[in-house]
């Protein structure tokens, strides 16, 4: 008797859940299937010894990683912890600007006020220096034309709107120098 | 069943407010300080549980960038609960039971200072009928206190009793956060701040927390002289329905402080009572004597490290046997509004 319905906003609907029961024999209360109860927090984000030095970094168009007291790793962003070790991370390194796309999707559903029109690509992109890899988008090339190895380099906004945000970095767009082998990129997505 | 002790504990320095680091930065020399206090490394522990919460990170899947802070790469044996450390503890117990671990690290955490805390806590209340209310902590505790009152289970100079030596106790613990207390006769003095609730007997707003390392049989003996063996715990829940209970008691410490094996001679108990007239709440369902000293330490009162403070019970005691100062002690944690969920473990030296 129950039927799947859609509780999807993409397209067509991704999933279904049952049609809620209504039970019978009671004609004097009226259904209640759904309740709408609104919830928001303000909440003041403390970011961190190391995260505020990549914030304040980016605000100078600077990238800047964090080193590993043991193998010299440098992580981007950090959270001030080497993740291998367990230890707090202790010298603040400027890693890329140049970078190589490590592994990349075309985005064909974009989500939020601010995504580039559909199809796009989203893209793991490591920093020369780093060895881990950044989150971000690539633009001035056809989707269809973007490769692992790939090198590009990060298109900031104007000097006067830049902030203590990552959102400094638009987007990357590829630059005229020969792939990276992907066999140098194992261990750096 | 094998045998399990608690072999290291450590917590931070509690505050009201950590502003320049984030939880990880705060949660890592913690549990880098119950490693070394047995010479260990992530390599030695078979199993790691967390316990913490993202309503007061205000952030999702927030213990994954904690995890940072224990080396989880190569990969570990992991696992994390969205309540105190106390249920992470009880789980890495339960690993170790099922023989799937010698050893585990258990920490809890939180930063309650980001946020709202009165009003964040809301969220843990029934989202239907309650929750959408927006009920504070505060206010929740104080229908709590009036039941206790007008039943004359309880007189308000009892609570700031209660108050006064939680807070003189913990004079002498330096991780506390509020050490020493104005004397009752000035605490009653005071307007109620949510009647009938006055400031001293609500916790702390806190930003810590701390970390435990368990082993198994000759593990733990190989790792520390004395270890504090729990002999027994157990966990039980009260309803989540205010209307659907007796506020006055919580029959779920009862029950799990049998469970537990609560009997016989106790020296200390390490209860977690956030608010002055929960004590009294605890205290009676465990069943314990007037002989036992009540939180030394200084309890909730005195520091009230979300998703940690109920842990930290259990090191307090652990710690205790552990020098070698007692021989057997209770810890008492709790999750929810109004004692709602409760773990009790009895902990003894050999």
């Amino acid at each position: 008797m129950s039927e799947d319905r859609t509780i999807s906003a993409l397209p067509d609907g991704l999933w279904t859940q049952p049609q809620p029961s209504v039970p019978s024999g009671d004609d004097t209360v009226s259904e209640v299937q759904r309740i709408r109860t609104p919830a928001s927090f303000v909440y003041d984000f403390t970011p961190g010894r190391a995260p505020s030095r990549f914030l304040r970094g980016l605000a100078e168009k600077k990238i800047l990683g964090e080193k590993c007291p043991v193998s010299g790793d440098v992580y981007v962003p950090s959270r001030g912890m080497s993740p291998v070790e367990g230890l707090p991370t202790t010298e603040a390194v400027e890693v890329g600007p140049k970078a190589t796309i490590t592994s990349f999707c075309v985005v064909h559903i974009g989500f939020g006020e601010n995504a580039p029109p559909t199809p796009f690509v989203s893209a793991l992109i490591l920093p020369d220096g780093a060895a881990v890899s950044l989150y971000g988008t690539i633009l001035g090339i056809p989707h269809g034309d973007v490769r692992i190895g790939m090198r590009v380099e990060p298109i900031w906004l104007p000097d006067d709107q830049l902030s203590t945000s990552f959102e400094n970095i638009t987007h990357w767009e590829p630059i005229d120098e020969p792939d990276v082998p992907a066999e140098q990129l194992k261990g750096h997505m | 069943m094998t045998d399990v002790a608690i072999v290291s504990f450590a917590q931070t320095d509690h505050q009201r407010a950590l502003p320049g680091i984030n939880e990880v930065e705060m949660v890592q020399p913690v549990i880098q300080q119950a490693l070394d206090g047995v010479g260990a490394t992530i390599s030695d522990i078979d199993f790691t549980c967390s316990g913490s919460s993202d309503y007061l990170a205000g952030q999702a899947f927030s213990f994954v960038m904690t995890l940072d802070a224990v080396g989880a790469w190569p990969p570990i044996a992991e696992s994390h609960v969205e309540m105190d450390g106390a249920w992470a503890l009880y789980e890495a117990w339960l690993k170790i039971q099922a023989g799937h671990a010698d050893t585990a690290l258990v920490y809890g955490y939180s930063k309650a200072s980001p946020g709202d805390l009165p009003r964040v806590l809301s969220r843990e209340l029934d989202p239907y009928y309650q929750g959408p209310l927006w009920p504070d902590s505060v206010a929740v505790a104080g229908l709590q206190a009036r039941q206790m009152l007008d039943s004359a289970m309880i007189t308000e100079a009892e609570m700031a009793e209660i108050a006064f030596r939680n807070r003189q106790s913990a004079a002498n613990n330096p991780h506390a956060q509020l050490r020493g207390s104005a004397p009752v006769q000035e605490l009653l003095a005071q307007d109620y701040l949510s009647n009938p609730l006055r400031k001293h007997d609500c916790p702390p707003i806190t930003d810590g927390g701390c970390a435990i390392v368990l082993a198994a049989g000759d593990k733990a003996r190989e790792w520390v002289d004395r270890p504090a063996w729990l002999r027994g715990i157990d966990h039980r829940i009260d309803s989540h329905n205010f209307g659907g209970r007796d506020l006055t008691v919580a029959p779920s410490i009862a029950i799990a402080a049998e469970k537990a094996g609560v009997s016989g001679d106790i020296d200390v108990a390490e209860v977690h009572a956030p608010f002055s007239h929960q004590e009294k709440i605890v205290i009676t369902g465990l069943g314990l004597s007037d002989s036992v000293e009540v939180n030394p330490s200084g309890g909730a009162l005195a520091a009230n490290p979300m998703m940690a403070a109920g842990l930290v019970r259990l090191g307090e005691v652990a710690r205790r046997i552990m020098s070698a100062e007692i021989d057997r002690g209770v810890a008492h944690a709790t999750g929810g509004q109004l004692l709602q969920q409760n773990l009790v473990a009895v902990l003894e030296g050999e």
